[in-house]
C-alpha cells in the first residue's frame, strides 16, 4: 500500500472545526432569538436568502468582474494553461478556467462555488514579479482553494453575518420611520420599540461575533490552502519565496489601487491592505506572513525526513 | 469522507495508480492491427521533483537501480528537466514489455518511498511503420487511464488520429473518458 509522507495536520483541522461549530451555534441562537422576538421573519429571511443565492451562484462572475479578469484560451496564454494542466493532472481535479487580470498588484485568486465552474485568475503583476516555479506554487495554492470549495464555504459562513448586518440597518431605518408614524395608541408603540431594540441588539452582537469567526475561519482556510499547495508541488519553499516577494511588494503599492481591491480580499493569495493599515490579527482575513512561512518551513521539514 | 475533507480543507495528495500499465503490451498489438501504429521503443516517466533530503536520496537510489536494470536488459537511459521544472526519465528498449517493466521500476521506487503523488504521467512512443504519423500514449497515474497525444509541428494536435486511436483501443485499455483531461505535452522528450 502506497503511503503519503504527509500526515494530516490534526491541530489545524480541529481548530477549523471548532470555529465552524461556534459559527453554527451562534446562528442557531440568533435565529431562535429572531423567531421569539419578531413574529414575521419570513420577509427578512427571504431577502437574505436572495442575497445568498446571488452570491453563491454568481460569485465567479462577481469576482472576475470586480478584478476585470479576462478568461484566456490556451492559445492566448499557453504557459499559464500548461502549468494549470499539469497541476490538475497531479492533483486529479477537473481543470478550472484560467483568467488574467490587467493589474499591477501582484496577486492571484480563485473563485467559483465548485471545481466545475471555478476560475483561477492571476494578475499581470504577479506574472511579471514571480519566477515560473513560484507562479506555479501560487497556482497550486489557488487550486487548493478550488479543491477545498472555499468560495462556497466562506459564502455560507458569512451569510448569516450579512443577514444580521442587514437586520440592524433595516431596524434602524424602520425605527426612524416608525417615529413619525403616529396614530396608534401608546402601549403598542412602546412594546414595538422594545422589540426593535432587542432585535438590533441581538443582530449587532451576532454581526460582531460572526465577523470575528468568519475571519478566523478564513485564516485557517488560507493555511490549509498553503499546506495542500505546498504538498502538491513538493517544494514548500517555493510558495514561501513567492509569499515573501508578493507581501513585500504589497506594502509599496499606491493606496488607491489597493482600496479598490479590498472587498475581494477573502479570495486573494495575499491580502491587499493599504500601507500603514495595521489591523489586529483578529480582524485579518489572512494569517500573518510569519505564521504562513513557519507552517511552510514545518512542511519542508516533513519532506526532508529520510525515506 | 470527501465532503468532510473539503469542509476541513485537507485534500489529501492523490496516490498514483500503477496497475493499468501492464495492459499496454496487449493493447499495442491491437493498435498495430487497427491503426497501423507501432511502438517506437521509447518511453518516459514524468514526475515533479520534491525538495529535501528524502527525495534526493530516493532519486540517487533510483538512478543506481535504473542503471543496473538498463545494463541487464540492454536498453538506454536518459534524464531531462523540462522548462516547467518536471523531470523526465527517458527509457529506450525495442521490446515494449521490457520498457513497461523499466517504467514500473521507476514508479514503484518512487511510490514505495512515499513520492507517489509526485508522479505526473508516463509516455510511450508509437508511430506509423513508414515513419509518418506519430502518436504518443500518455498514462495518467492519478486517473489510472491512458489517452493518445499526437503532436504536430507548430503546437498542433492531430485530433482525428487521436480519436481513431481511442476507437481502436476500445476496451483493451482504460482510455480517459473526459476529453478535457487529454492535456497537451509539448516538447516531450520521446520519439
Amino acid at each position: 500500500m502506497a503511503r503519503s509522507r504527509f500526515p494530516t495536520d490534526v491541530g489545524l483541522s480541529s481548530r477549523m472545526l471548532f470555529t465552524m461549530f461556534l459559527l453554527g451555534l451562534l446562528y442557531v441562537v440568533f435565529v431562535a432569538v429572531l423567531i421569539v422576538v419578531v413574529k414575521n421573519v419570513v420577509l427578512v429571511v427571504l431577502i437574505a436568502l436572495g442575497f445568498l443565492f446571488f452570491q453563491y451562484f454568481f460569485s465567479d462572475r462577481i469576482a472576475l468582474f470586480a478584478m476585470r479578469g479576462q478568461v484566456v484560451t490556451p492559445q492566448q496564454a499557453p504557459e499559464l494553461h500548461e502549468m494549470v494542466d499539469r497541476l490538475c493532472a497531479l492533483a486529479d481535479m477537473p481543470k478550472p478556467r484560467v483568467a488574467i487580470a490587467e493589474s499591477d498588484i501582484p496577486n492571484a485568486f480563485a473563485t467559483g462555488r465548485n471545481p466545475k465552474v471555478a476560475v483561477v485568475c492571476a494578475t499581470t503583476g504577479i506574472m511579471r514579479k514571480l519566477s515560473k516555479p513560484e507562479l506555479e506554487a501560487v497556482l497550486a495554492h489557488e487550486l487548493s482553494h478550488v479543491a477545498h470549495r472555499d468560495v462556497a464555504v466562506m459564502t455560507i459562513a458569512s451569510f448569516l453575518g450579512l443577514l444580521a448586518g442587514f437586520v440592524v440597518r433595516m431596524a434602524i431605518y424602520g425605527g426612524m420611520y416608525g417615529g413619525f408614524g403616529g396614530g396608534r395608541d401608546d402601549d403598542d408603540d412602546r412594546s414595538t420599540g422594545a422589540v426593535i431594540l432587542l432585535v438590533v441588539l441581538a443582530s449587532a452582537i451576532v454581526y460582531g461575533l460572526s465577523f470575528l469567526l468568519t475571519r478566523a475561519l478564513s485564516r485557517y482556510r488560507e493555511l490549509s490552502a498553503d499546506r495542500s499547495g505546498a504538498i502538491l508541488i513538493g517544494r514548500p519553499s517555493l510558495l514561501a519565496s513567492a509569499l515573501t516577494k508578493v507581501s513585500g511588494d504589497m506594502a509599496r503599492i499606491p493606496t488607491r489601487d489597493l482600496r479598490a481591491a479590498e472587498p475581494l480580499n477573502a479570495f486573494f493569495f495575499a491580502p491587499a491592505l493599504a500601507p500603514g493599515f495595521s489591523l489586529s490579527s483578529l480582524f485579518a482575513t489572512h494569517p500573518s506572513l510569519e505564521r504562513r512561512l513557519e507552517q511552510l518551513a514545518r512542511i519542508e521539514g516533513e519532506l526532508g525526513r529520510r525515506a | 469522507m470527501k465532503f468532510l475533507d473539503a469542509l476541513l480543507g485537507r485534500s489529501k495528495p492523490k496516490q498514483a495508480n500503477l496497475d493499468a500499465l501492464f495492459a499496454l503490451p496487449g493493447a499495442a498489438i491491437t493498435l498495430e492491427a487497427g491503426a497501423g501504429l507501432r511502438p517506437t521503443g521509447q518511453a518516459a516517466v514524468c514526475f515533479k521533483p520534491a525538495s529535501g533530503q528524502g527525495f534526493a536520496t530516493t532519486s540517487s537510489e533510483l538512478t543506481e537501480l535504473l542503471a543496473m536494470a538498463v545494463k541487464e536488459a540492454g536498453s538506454t537511459l536518459g534524464v531531462e528537466e523540462d522548462k516547467y521544472g518536471y523531470r523526465w526519465v527517458v527509457l529506450g528498449d525495442p521490446d515494449l514489455e521490457d520498457l513497461v517493466t523499466s517504467v514500473h521500476l521507476v514508479n514503484s521506487t518512487l511510490e514505495e518511498r512515499g513520492f507517489g503523488p509526485q508522479l505526473l504521467c508516463s509516455v510511450f512512443g508509437f508511430g506509423a511503420a513508414d515513419g509518418g504519423e506519430r502518436c504518443l500514449l500518455v498514462y495518467l497515474y492519478k486517473r489510472g487511464t491512458f489517452y493518445p497525444f499526437a503532436p504536430r509541428p507548430g503546437e498542433r494536435r492531430d485530433n482525428e488520429l487521436e480519436l481513431r486511436v481511442r476507437a481502436t483501443l476500445g476496451s483493451d485499455l482504460p482510455v480517459e473518458p473526459d476529453l478535457t483531461r487529454w492535456f497537451a505535452l509539448w516538447g516531450v522528450p520521446v520519439a
